[in-house]
């Protein structure tokens, strides 16, 4: 039974601390239909023993709704960059390599540090202000029509794949990522957010803002979520646009 | 608020890449191609521009320092970004790598290209005329430059109008940026081949 168990073979780059160097090991997990790639590193887990039947530190890894909707659990798995809930074994070619997103910086093996996308959401102000110290009521009402356009870009989850995927997202650089382009136009498109529009827009267009985008549009093309970035980043190129020739020229400042 | 300094600083990077680079470029080859027709017409069009009013100061503020504010800038973004065509091997990708590759040697073709010519007018070495060129390009391995040189900043140019019309919020759509696609392809062909008649007809 034991020798004709079917396995799946892993090739995962490892970084013990934030500053030590990555190595790659190899490990052989038993094979079940329908596997994961969560499901093959909780295997490891349960029994951190590499292929040269060493006893290592087990895997880690970060992961939460397994749905694809928290982004947590974004890997490079086989040179892609994609979550590893949603990516099955049965559609991989073998063996399969595990890497962390290295346009972040590496906590340890395949967890990374986001914060700067969260960081950045505070910076573009990716939120609708609705606190008041009174009630201040219902707010406009949004078209059916445009409130299934806006889901579309409300879907976007932070997971990073597209910083990833971005030449110009690098420690040379402090571009903020695509996302961050495309999340004001949604805020701004909601009718209470377009109230502040104009400060969502000057955020924008600090330094590492909208100008760091140099249109290889490879976030598009990687979005698990489909997200029409490169339209948003051109909507926010003309939004920024208009509001600079408004800030310059004095005109409607209010707006 | 802050002053937005290098939002500025790229928009107007990105404007003058089309005004007045991009015009420049095309202008000069358009000039350039009268090479063609022969070299007495080559010597009259370029005359007529010789005898410009003003030559320096048009030379200085309409060429000289555009092109020096957008190569330094040039430069320095071309080497931020951390291309990535291996891994990505995406059409737009590649055409992003290959602008920054274009515009590094667009810089060292026509930094050469001014010493050898414009320069060495100014200093009084040479005279603008047919047979500048044609001597330079007497020479294999300098007509393969020129040749490469042209491509590239031609190429350059056609691209950088795609970019130029995202950069500004005209094409947004992935329908619209694909028809500007289409006709900046077709603003390189039409412009390369101007251009490389006019360095064809030196020979
Ligand atoms: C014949 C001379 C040149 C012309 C006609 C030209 C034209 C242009 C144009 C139209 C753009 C598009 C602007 C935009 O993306 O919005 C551009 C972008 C660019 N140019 Fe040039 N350029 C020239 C020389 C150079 C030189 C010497 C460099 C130096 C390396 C350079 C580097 C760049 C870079 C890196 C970009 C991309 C900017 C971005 O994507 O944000 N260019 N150029
Ligand atoms: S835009 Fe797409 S790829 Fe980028 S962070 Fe959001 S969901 Fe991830
Ligand atoms: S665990 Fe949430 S996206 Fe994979």
């Amino acid at each position: 039974m034991a020798e004709n168990q079917k396995t799946v073979t892993f090739i995962i780059t490892r970084q013990d601390s934030p500053d030590s160097a990555p190595y790659k090991e190899t490990f052989h997990v038993p094979y079940r239909r329908n596997m994961n790639i969560i499901s093959g590193l909780m295997e490891i887990q349960k029994n951190p023993v590499n292929a040269k039947g060493e006893n290592v530190s087990p895997v880690q890894w970060e992961m939460n709704c397994l749905e694809e909707v928290c982004g947590a659990c974004s890997m490079v798995i086989n040179g892609t960059a994609r979550q590893s809930c949603s990516t099955l074994v049965d559609e991989l070619e073998q063996p399969i390599h595990l890497a962390p997103m290295d346009t972040f910086p590496v906590v340890r093996d395949l967890v990374i540090d986001r914060s700067r996308m969260f960081d950045a959401l505070k910076r573009i102000k990716a939120w609708i202000p609705i606190d008041g110290t009174y009630d201040l009521g219902p707010g406009p009402r949004m078209p059916e029509k445009k409130r299934q356009w806006a889901y579309e870009l409300s879907k976007c989850m932070t997971c990073g794949v597209c910083l990833e995927s971005c030449p110009n997202v690098n420690d040379k650089s402090d571009f903020i990522g695509p996302a961050l382009l495309s999340l004001p136009r949604l805020y701004n498109a909601h009718p209470t957010g377009a109230m502040n529009k104009s400060e969502r827009l000057n955020a924008l267009m600090e330094d590492g803002g909208i100008t760091g985008c140099g249109n290889s549009q490879n976030c598009v093309q990687v979005c698990p979520k489909g997200i029409p970035l490169t339209t948003s980043i051109a909507a926010m190129n003309r939004a920024t646009n208009i509001q600079a020739f408004k800030n310059f020229f004095g005109s409607d400042n209010a707006h | 608020m802050a002053e937005h300094r290098e939002f500025v600083w790229r928009r107007l990077h990105s404007l003058l890449g089309v005004i007045p680079i991009g015009i420049f470029l095309v202008q000069h080859l358009v000039v350039n191609h009268f090479a063609v027709y022969g070299e007495e017409s080559f010597n009259a069009a370029a005359g007529v521009l010789e005898s410009l009013p003003f030559l320096l100061a048009l030379e200085i503020f309409v060429i000289y320092l555009p092109i020096l504010f957008h190569a330094i800038l040039g430069v320095y973004i071309a080497f931020t970004a951390r291309n990535n065509t291996v891994k990505y091997s995406f059409f737009r990708n590649w055409l992003f790598y290959l602008q920054r590759i274009t515009g590094v040697f667009t810089l060292i073709f026509i930094a050469w290209h001014v010493w050898e010519t414009r320069v060495q007018i100014g200093l009084g070495n040479e005279e603008l005329s047919f047979g500048l060129m044609e001597n330079i390009l007497s020479n294999p391995i300098m007509l393969w430059f020129y040749i490469v040189g042209v491509l590239a900043a031609v190429f350059h140019f056609s691209n950088g109008l795609w970019g130029f019309m995202v950069h500004w919020g005209f094409a947004q759509s992935p329908k619209s940026q694909k028809i500007v696609t289409y006709v900046t392809l077709a603003v390189f062909l039409v412009v390369s081949f101007i251009g490389i008649r006019a360095l064809l007809a030196f020979v």
